[in-house]
């Protein structure tokens, strides 16, 4: 009887809609919530994705189309403000003071971006031309003429890896890993819009984790001529004219560096996002110690919360990619379907 | 005369006692500089000895300073030592009374209820009650020194000193004399009926059940090797802290200063340690499970001479220990000398920063290492000197030389000192006639370890509210509640309190804090602990942020580039740097001018000019 068993999907980002769609394929009853105005999350913010280069509207019209398709319940402007357990069924109530009753419920809340003014060596905020990745593919998106704060074309580009990610100092200690593949990407799309430029990544290790990644990060140096420098860079400064100096250390070479740049992206780091947050206090989910939400079993149950009938799927569980994401959404919808099916022999 | 071979243990241990003594304080006194002895020499004939006689007393008897703190604590140590000070002083009057003169065997006073069997003299029953009086307030005192061993709450405490074997021995003796002087009083008067209503009373009442006769020399007899035993466990014990304390504030008072290598000075700061355990409580390396490091275990590891790098360098040097102790130890700079000692030195080079040349100016701005790491501080700073149109050089913009006191923290004082010469000569190069630093840090070594003659170092909370007294920049206020937190170094540090709180005053609702000024929280973030771990770092400054949130201001000020740095990574609270704060008021204060214009321009009709709206501006 599965059409009676309803889920309620806590966030409407990539995670969010690609399990509720595999849930509504085998036949379950989906309620989706989102906090935004806007359902897609995070794939909003993006131009292109790697490894592909592909159009990140691409993916926002699947997902589109896919809710649509299977006609799948919104709240969008909506929040969890409390999660109850009855019996075997659970009742949330939303922040409209809409109480939905749920057989399972599946969390999607996702992560936030590190905030690139935490780290204020850098000067994001402070000085016009320093930027964080996001901003850059916000421009990017939209089209807009890249330009420094000045107005000029950007001649001296400095990417820095590991903002808020791998630093004890921020108190994140773990890898976001999508960071450097990010900068890769971006800093080709940089120098292919200005040939001219000179682009430089900074970076403690760079982890191309995929086969493609590798690739795009060998045809950066060869094709692209990006300047790749091992080290950390350790504060920024603003000259007179507005242009910036940076310092770092060359770990290669052994050498202190000081230069200057026309512009400095931050590759910003992965952190639990808002609802992630919230999901802790409203549904006693427990969290690892990088804060990300835990997975009962890592090995054979990574879907699975330390909740039994709430189930993770998407960045809430971790930082992840777009292609990870959808297996993982798609392996939670998998891991709420059995959990209901064992939960209905029993009744 | 009865068979007083019972006195010899306290004459043989007073006399070893006092040798000994002698001995330490001749050593610590041959081994002080020359200079040094000259001005305790100098300093012993002018009425500075007074005034360290008086402290002597005000602090080695009344321990005023602990009574502040807690007034049981400060009880129970003021009838131990005062009440036994006066027991030898009244004690050693009613001996005079007896004799008629001053020519009697000094052992004399101590056993005179032994000794003057119920004559009846001049006095001798108000001298029974008065030193009845004075037994039953030092008993008193050793009963809440009992009790201080087991409670702890009551004395203020949360925790007490761990003991070591000689201690243990010393303080046993301790406990054990007055109840002893007691029992032997007591039976005395059983015998004699010399007592008064304390020894007397008690005395009626052993003769009930006890043979005195039998009793009387034995007991009189433990009780003068009780007080032998002390007297030789005393130098070897924490109460050698009592007459060093006196020696150190003689020397202290003649105006000896630490040097930064450690000399009979630092050790007699050492031995002054009572141990007290007063320096305990404030410690915030509690918060982070740290419970072996403080003051009080590491001056006992220097005097036994078993100190490790752990214990020595895993420290904040925070100074509230320094600001607690109630002997005025000069904790932080004798930690310091202390890794001076411990560290080899490290032959680095600077000779790069021999490149850049000075420039002439009349104001020097050091940003400091943190400051560069907190480019809003730096950025506001140089804006406001622009606005105020200041003549100044910003010494190390570019290549940005350090201090020297984070190595002089670190005990590297050699690379420390090679930094001051460099950094001195440019600033005595460049002819101004004022240097404005940002960071307390650097504060803290330009005032003390640079030789700058005609030069006024100024932190820039005092700098800014200069040039506000002086009308040379303009603020309005800015609206919002703050909290200000005093950075280490230049609170406590450096005694600069009020100035950045005047300064505060100008712009924002300054609310006052229970935890401020003195006693003022760690952010953490300190330099001078090369030994701690991160997360540790966590639990000290959560605890300030959890402490500063409960007042919900909707700003977090404080004048450290590192403190800010600290709390603001924590993302709870808006932290800003008082320059900060400055220069947001004075563009406030630019835009209500710019305001104000635009009104007046729309003003055609001069008697318009009084219907305008009125316009908040500071005058």
């Amino acid at each position: 009887m599965n059409t009676q068993k309803t889920i309620v999907t806590i966030g409407a980002g990539i995670a969010g809609i690609e399990s509720s769609v595999a849930l509504s394929k085998l036949g379950y009853r989906v309620i989706l919530v989102e906090k935004d105005k806007t359902i897609g999350g995070k794939i909003n913010n993006y131009y292109h994705l790697f490894p592909n280069n592909r159009p990140a509207v691409d993916i926002k019209n699947y997902m589109d189309e896919q809710c649509r398709i299977h006609d799948l319940t919104i709240y969008k402007n909506t929040e969890i403000n409390k999660v109850q357990k009855k019996g075997e069924r659970f009742s949330v109530t939303t922040s409209n003071d809409d109480i939905l009753k749920a057989d399972a419920l599946l969390v999607a809340t996702g992560f936030e971006y590190f905030n690139g003014m935490q780290k204020e060596e850098y000067g994001y905020k402070i000085y016009d031309n320093v930027i964080t990745s996001i901003d850059l593919e916000e421009k990017l998106r939209s089209g807009k003429q890249i330009t420094t704060a000045q107005g000029k074309e950007p001649k001296r580009i400095a990417f820095v890896h590991c903002v808020g990610s791998r630093d004890e100092k921020s108190g994140n200690h773990y890898c976001s890993r999508l960071c450097c593949i990010t900068g890769v990407k971006q800093a080709m799309e940089l120098n292919s819009r200005f040939p001219n430029s000179l682009v430089y990544c900074f970076y403690i290790d760079l982890r191309m984790y995929s086969m493609e990644y590798e690739s795009l990060y060998r045809s950066a140096q060869e094709k692209f001529g990006i300047q790749f420098i091992r080290g950390k860079v350790s504060e920024v400064s603003e000259n007179k004219e507005g242009t910036l100096q940076i310092k770092a250390e060359d770990t290669l070479s052994g050498r202190p560096l000081r230069m200057e740049m026309d512009l400095v992206v931050l590759l910003v780091g992965m952190v639990p996002g808002q609802g992630t947050e919230k999901m802790k206090s409203v549904a006693a989910l427990e969290s690892n110690s990088h804060g990300f939400l835990e997975s009962n079993d890592w090995q054979l149950h990574k879907n699975s919360s330390s909740q039994p009938g709430i189930f993770l799927t998407g960045a809430c569980n971790g930082p992840m990619s777009i292609d990870e994401t959808m297996e993982h959404a798609r392996s939670a919808a998998f891991e709420v379907h059995t959990y209901l099916q064992n939960h209905s022999k029993h009744e | 005369m009865p068979n007083n071979l019972f006195i010899y243990p306290f004459l043989l241990g007073i006399l070893i006692m006092l040798v000994i003594i002698a001995k330490r304080f001749s050593k610590w006194f041959i081994g002080l500089s020359k200079i040094d002895k000259i001005r305790v020499w100098k300093k012993l004939r002018t009425k500075n000895t007074i005034y360290s006689i008086r402290e002597a007393l005000l602090e080695g008897l009344l321990h005023h300073k602990i009574f502040k703190k807690n007034p049981v604590l400060g009880y129970m140590h003021m009838s131990l030592a005062f009440g036994w000070f006066l027991l030898i002083v009244v004690g050693h009057i009613e001996t005079i009374y007896y004799y008629g003169s001053i020519s009697f065997p000094f052992y004399m006073p101590v056993f005179f209820r032994y000794f003057v069997t119920g004559h009846e003299f001049y006095l001798s029953r108000f001298f029974a009650i008065i030193m009845d009086f004075l037994l039953l307030m030092v008993l008193s005192g050793v009963t809440l020194a009992y009790l201080k061993r087991f409670l702890k709450q009551p004395f203020g405490m949360k925790k007490t000193t761990r003991l070591k074997p000689g201690d243990k021995i010393a303080l046993t003796s301790l406990w054990c004399i007055f109840p002893l002087r007691f029992m032997a009083e007591s039976v005395s008067a059983g015998i004699h009926h010399n007592g008064s209503f304390l020894t007397q009373t008690s005395g009626n009442l052993i003769e009930h059940i006890l043979p005195l006769n039998a009793i009387h020399t034995p007991i009189w007899f433990a009780y003068s090797t009780a007080l032998g035993f002390f007297f030789v466990a005393l130098p070897f014990s924490r109460y050698m802290h009592i007459p060093t304390e006196i020696f150190f504030i003689f020397l202290k008072n003649s105006g000896i200063k630490l040097k930064k290598h450690v000399n009979t000075y630092s050790q007699v700061q050492v031995f002054s340690c009572s141990r007290c355990g007063i320096c305990l409580d404030s410690c915030q390396l509690n918060d982070a499970g740290i419970r072996n490091t403080q003051s009080v275990y590491v001056l006992k590891k220097i005097r036994d001479k078993k100190l490790t790098d752990e214990e020595l360098f895993n420290c904040l040097l925070c100074g509230k220990c320094q600001h607690d102790c109630p002997v005025d130890i000069e904790l932080n700079n004798l930690r310091i000398t202390q890794r001076i000692e411990s560290t080899l030195q490290y032959n680095s080079s600077y000779d790069y920063l021999k490149e850049t040349k000075a420039e002439k100016a009349d104001i020097v701005y050091f940003a400091g290492c943190m400051t560069h790491l907190t480019p809003a501080i730096k950025k506001s700073m140089v804006q406001i000197f622009d606005h105020a149109k200041l003549n100044y050089w910003f010494m190390d913009e570019d290549k940005a030389p350090c201090c020297g006191r984070p190595l002089m923290q670190a005990g590297q004082y050699d690379a420390a000192e090679k930094l001051i010469l460099n950094n001195q000569k440019k600033i005595l190069d460049s002819e101004a006639k004022t240097l404005v630093v940002s960071c307390p840090i650097c504060y803290k070594v330009f005032n003390e370890d640079y030789s700058l003659p005609g030069i006024e170092v100024k932190h820039h909370s005092e700098y800014l509210l200069e040039l506000i007294n002086a009308s040379k920049i303009e603020v309005s206020p800015l609206q919002q509640t703050v909290i200000y937190h005093d950075p280490c170094e230049l609170g406590r540090g450096s005694g600069i309190y009020e100035q950045p709180r005047e300064l505060l005053q100008h712009t924002n609702t300054l609310i006052k804090i229970k935890n401020e000024k003195e006693k003022s929280y760690c952010c953490g973030g300190s330099l001078a602990n090369i030994k701690i771990q991160m997360d540790e770092r966590y639990k000290i400054k959560d605890k300030a942020v959890e402490n500063y949130r409960s007042y919900n201001p909707d700003i977090l000020a404080t004048s450290c580039p590192l403190c800010k740095k600290t709390f603001a990574r924590d993302g709870k609270l808006a932290v800003h740097d008082i320059s900060e704060l400055i220069w947001m008021a004075i563009e406030k204060n630019e835009m209500e001018k710019l305001e104000l214009n635009e009104q007046l321009a729309k003003v055609t009709n001069p008697e318009q000019f009084w219907e305008l709206e009125e316009v908040p501006i500071q005058d």
